[in-house]
């Protein structure tokens, strides 16, 4: 967090990284009993081949929705820590998601916007990043507090670990390159439904 | 009181001059129903209709309840919560169900969660915005074109046993359910000239 000290880091000066680097990252330090819930298109690709956990849920279609359904598991299973893993455009479809969070301070959640200014899978569309909308000052204001640019991996890491550990609800942002998902998920939905509450412990 | 339009006989406590404090309103009945169910969680987005419902649930500490910004987002809450364990409803108005056509397919459709909806019912029996008698039209071919079971709450008597009977079918089945408050039970919103 020193670089925080020193400069502030907004997307004009963080490093440009890669979604499934980033990914890799953050499931190596995940608790195991942690819930990841994926985005549409490219977040939940690279969830997928970061390896499969029975405690990541695979949305199918619903864009913008990976933050509100992680922030129902949150409410059914305080103890355990949810994350949400969603692209910029994504976001910017249900930025109201971010003043409810604020709203109801959900402890052990987590949000991690992968931004690469575009909508990528539809084509690499720009959205309005691109051009200068701060999806972090736009979560402050929301009233999440703790959201904040990662500069680069290091402080990617440092920000994963404080969210995983500490009361949120936290926002972690990644400006990230135009690399597509690096393969793609399984389409059916029954079955990630099955094996998600298995994994959360909801089914036998 | 003595101008007011015409309400349906027995089916509409809170309207009739003659409310016996012993009579339970629909939204107690509702109310409870819920929590005999174990439906903790109650996301809305409001209408005045569901004003006393939404009252109720707020000042009972069975339930966490609270406002969401969109239909969608609340229904995406509700999903996520039953997959955690916690049952769910979404209170809404017929607009609000109007947003809905691709997250119920995307989600408790697809994914086979049963999520609860409670829809007030705006655009019919004397509606006087026509951009809701409009979008109403759209709420029951998008309900029976996804083949999500949908029953019109009408009469009081029978409002326990539709609700009740309609979450059991939900969880047993994991399909979600569509309940809509006819103007015939709560009085629905009147146009005041
Ligand atoms: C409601 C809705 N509108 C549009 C689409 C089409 N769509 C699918 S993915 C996508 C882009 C998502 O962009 P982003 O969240 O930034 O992720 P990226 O593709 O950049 O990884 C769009 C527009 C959709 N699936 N649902």
């Amino acid at each position: 967090m020193q670089a925080s000290e020193t400069k502030p880091i907004g997307p004009g000066n963080a490093q440009v990284m890669n979604r499934f680097e980033l990914t890799k990252r953050l499931v190596a330090k995940l608790p195991e009993d942690a819930a990841v819930i994926g985005g549409i298109g490219n977040t939940n690709f690279d969830l997928w081949m970061a390896g499969r956990r029975p405690q990541n849920f695979y949305m199918l279609g619903s864009m913008g929705l990976a933050c509100p359904i992680a922030l129902g598991v949150a409410l059914a299973q305080p103890q355990r820590r949810v994350v949400a893993l969603e692209g910029d455009g994504s976001l910017l479809m249900q930025l109201g998601t971010l003043a409810t969070i604020a709203m109801l301070k959900p402890k052990n959640l987590t949000l991690i916007v992968m931004d690469n200014a575009a909508y990528q899978i539809t084509g690499g569309q720009p959205t309005a990043t691109a051009v200068g909308t701060d999806l972090v000052t736009i979560a402050r204001g929301a009233g999440i507090a703790q959201s904040a640019w990662a500069a680069d991996e290091e402080m990617f890491d440092e920000l994963a670990t404080q969210a995983l550990t500490k009361d949120g609800p936290w926002l972690i942002a990644a400006r990230i390159d135009d690399k597509p998902g690096t393969g793609t998920t399984d389409r059916d939905p029954v079955v990630i439904t099955d094996r998600f509450m298995r994994g959360l412990g909801t089914k036998k | 009181m003595a101008s007011a339009a015409p309400t349906p006989s027995g089916t509409h406590p809170e309207a009739r001059a003659d409310a016996r404090a012993d009579v339970r309103l629909w939204h107690d009945i509702v109310r409870e129903t819920l929590k005999a169910n174990d439906v903790r969680l109650v996301t809305y987005v409001p209408d005045n209709v569901l004003k006393g419902l939404i009252a109720s649930v707020h000042a009972d500490p069975f339930f966490t309840a609270f406002a969401c910004t969109r239909e969608e987002e609340a229904l995406g809450i509700v999903a996520g919560a039953w997959m955690g364990g916690m049952r769910g409803i979404l209170l809404m108005q017929t607009s609000g169900f109007a947003t809905l056509a691709n997250v119920l397919a995307s989600l408790p459709v697809a994914f086979q969660i049963p999520t609860l909806m409670m829809i007030s019912e705006r655009g019919t029996l004397g509606e006087f915005n026509i951009g809701q008698a409009l979008v109403c039209r759209t709420m029951r071919p998008v309900l029976t074109s996804l083949a999500v079971e949908h029953h019109t709450l009408t009469r009081l008597d029978e409002l326990e046993f539709t609700v009740d009977r309609s979450i059991k079918q939900a969880m047993a089945t994991r399909a979600p359910v569509a309940l809509i408050l006819s103007p015939l039970l709560t009085g629905g919103k009147v146009f005041k000239a």
